[in-house]
């Protein structure tokens, strides 16, 4: 039955993750995701929960670090400069294969930028989150709705595929109120983790959580294999499709950007242009073999997104650069509105398939 | 329906204080010739009253607001106009609470100004937030808002709403959660607030029904 809830999309994730069994939240504020914080400030006392607020961005992260190498469901969240801040650890819950869900409600950068909302922190996400050669699973809720669903899917796919997990949204969606059912959080699988460290009481062989190797063959052949795992996370790419079938114009967009380029693909239907959407819902992995599909039948593509352009590259990559890329975009904390996105559909729609873009 | 000079809409964190405090700012304002609105909010980040300043302009309503407010820093700072809401004895004040208690401290400093004579002060609850869906957990927090304002209620505002999603059922179901509160603290049910599409077949269900405008954003379908 449904159960529904009016919620920020902050506390959505907060109420999520301990409906996903999450009982052990680090956390650091900043805007705009401190309600994350607050809320678990609030709960997990009640629950016999851990909420803990850590002395900096790096102490939270590795505090998730040993909780997750204990097998425990565990989560932080920050907003883009904290994000940055966690960057190392990050990097050593993927080297140490830790099943791990780390939240990023996206500001404007660089630097400390800005506490409005924000898309920028893209590149970090799916490239380059640390140094080394490793993934995030990265996922971007555009409701507050799917900010519960995915933070309860994050922990899954964390626990599933033994790595880290994102969420990328960003402050609007953050701050936003919606009507949440939390009904789904009442059924959640759980894994057995006999790799974790849960003291061996002299009854087994002892498990080893470690990212230093003083082998080069050995490190070599350990990323090799943790790459063959990325192949099968690849299988998990997904999008939201709208109007798709027969578009010609096709709207990339994700997160709350995807929503306001419903809305203009909606006007640009009525005004007779042959618009559509994909959405990516998983941003790492990327669904490329669905954005090269779409290229098949659509004559240009437009990416909405709140940076300087960061996601278009991917949509370029897919697509193998055989189809004009418009980019409609804000920054600084800036959102799009539905009129701009409908000018680019409108640009998009004048372009002959075969033209470069960087010719426009 | 009767009202004072100063009233306070203070509640729980999300309960609608900011909706609410707008849509009878323009209420009063068919009544009163000088209307003042005030953000006391130094919780929120964004959806500050601020995002009504062009109707509350075009409406010849004052806004009284941090200079912070909406801007890209957080700083928790109170509006240095704040004094006048409290000496112009003239003008009739809607102030605009923080949620929680975090966001009721700041009222609490201007506890000396305030006189019982010409104030009230309303506690706003949503019985569809997370925090706040039972009568008892309300009341807990309603009693630490009341310790960080140094305040005492006055009067209960039912505001349990889903947002624009909210259909007349959820409205319906919420009134015993409303009446139980006003029971158990002896406070009268002011208003229980219905969104305007609602109004209509809620008026013979609903005693002092209060219609609510939303604001609308860039990512909401247009409301047909």
């Amino acid at each position: 039955m449904a159960d529904k809830v009016l919620m920020k999309g902050n506390e959505a994730i907060a109420e999520a993750a301990i409906m996903a069994g999450c009982r052990h939240f680090f956390g650091y504020p900043i805007t705009p995701q401190t309600e994350i914080s607050a809320y678990m400030a609030k709960r997990m006392p009640k629950i016999g929960g851990t909420f803990l607020q850590a002395e900096s961005e790096l102490a939270a992260i590795n505090m998730v670090y040993g909780a997750a190498a204990a097998g425990a469901r565990t989560m932080t969240s920050s907003s883009s400069p904290g994000i940055a801040l966690k960057s190392e650890g990050l990097s050593f819950l993927a080297a140490c294969d830790l099943p791990s869900v780390i939240v990023n409600i996206q500001r404007g950068g660089p630097g400390l930028g800005g506490i409005r909302p924000s898309q920028s922190d893209y590149f970090h996400a799916t490239r380059s989150t640390g140094h080394g050669d490793f993934h995030m699973i990265v996922l971007a809720p555009n409701t507050v709705q799917e900010m519960f669903d995915l933070t309860l899917e994050a922990f899954d796919l964390a626990d599933k595929y033994r790595m880290p997990a994102m969420i990328l949204g960003d402050g609007m969606l953050g701050q936003v109120m919606e009507p949440v059912d939390i009904s789904r959080g009442n059924n959640i699988k759980t894994y057995v983790k006999d790799w974790a460290l849960t003291g061996t009481k002299g009854l087994r062989k002892r498990n080893v959580v470690n990212s230093l190797y003083l082998s080069a063959e050995e490190l070599e052949l350990l990323n090799f294999q943790r790459f063959d795992k990325y192949k099968e996370v690849e299988k998990i790419a997904r999008t939201e499709d709208y109007l798709l079938e027969d578009a010609e114009v096709v709207v990339v967009a994700y997160g709350i950007c995807a929503r306001i380029a419903k809305n203009a693909i909606d006007t640009a239907r009525k005004n007779g242009i042959k618009a559509g959407l994909i959405r990516p819902v998983t941003l790492w992995p990327y669904p490329k073999h669905q954005l090269k599909a779409a290229a098949e039948k659509a004559k240009a593509f437009v990416v909405v997104e709140m940076s300087m352009g960061q996601m278009i590259e991917d949509v370029e990559l897919s697509i193998r650069c055989s189809r004009p890329v418009l980019l409609c975009n804000r920054t600084g904390g800036m959102v799009p509105t539905r009129e701009a996105v409908l000018e680019s559909i409108e640009k998009a729609a004048l372009l002959k398939g075969e033209q470069n873009a960087d010719s426009i | 329906m009767n009202y004072s000079r100063i009233t306070i809409f203070a509640g729980h964190y999300g309960s609608g204080k900011t909706s609410i405090a707008v849509n009878y700012a323009l209420w009063l304002k068919q009544r009163h010739q000088q209307v003042v609105i005030a953000d006391l909010d130094i919780v929120n980040p964004y959806f500050r009253t601020k995002d009504s300043s062009s109707i509350l302009q075009h409406s010849g309503i004052k806004l009284i607001s941090s200079v912070y407010a909406n801007s890209n820093l957080d700083i928790p700072a109170i509006p240095s106009e704040m004094n006048t809401v409290f000496d112009t004895k003239d003008c009739y004040a809607v102030i605009d609470v923080g949620g929680d208690d975090s966001g009721a401290l700041a009222l609490g400093r201007y506890n000396e100004k305030l006189s019982k004579d010409d104030t009230a002060a309303f506690l706003v609850v949503n019985k569809y937030r997370p925090l706040s869906r039972d009568v008892q957990s309300t009341l807990e927090i309603m009693s630490e808002i009341q310790s960080a304002a140094r305040l005492k209620f006055t009067g209960i505002i039912n505001n349990s709403n889903l947002g624009v999603a909210t259909t007349a059922q959820d409205v319906i179901e919420s009134i015993p959660y409303a009446e139980k509160i006003a029971e158990l603290t002896k406070l009268p049910l002011v208003m229980t607030t219905v969104k305007r599409s609602l109004c209509k077949g809620l008026e013979p269900y609903i005693k002092n029904l209060f219609p609510i405008d939303l604001e609308e954003y860039e990512w909401q379908k247009k409301q047909e």
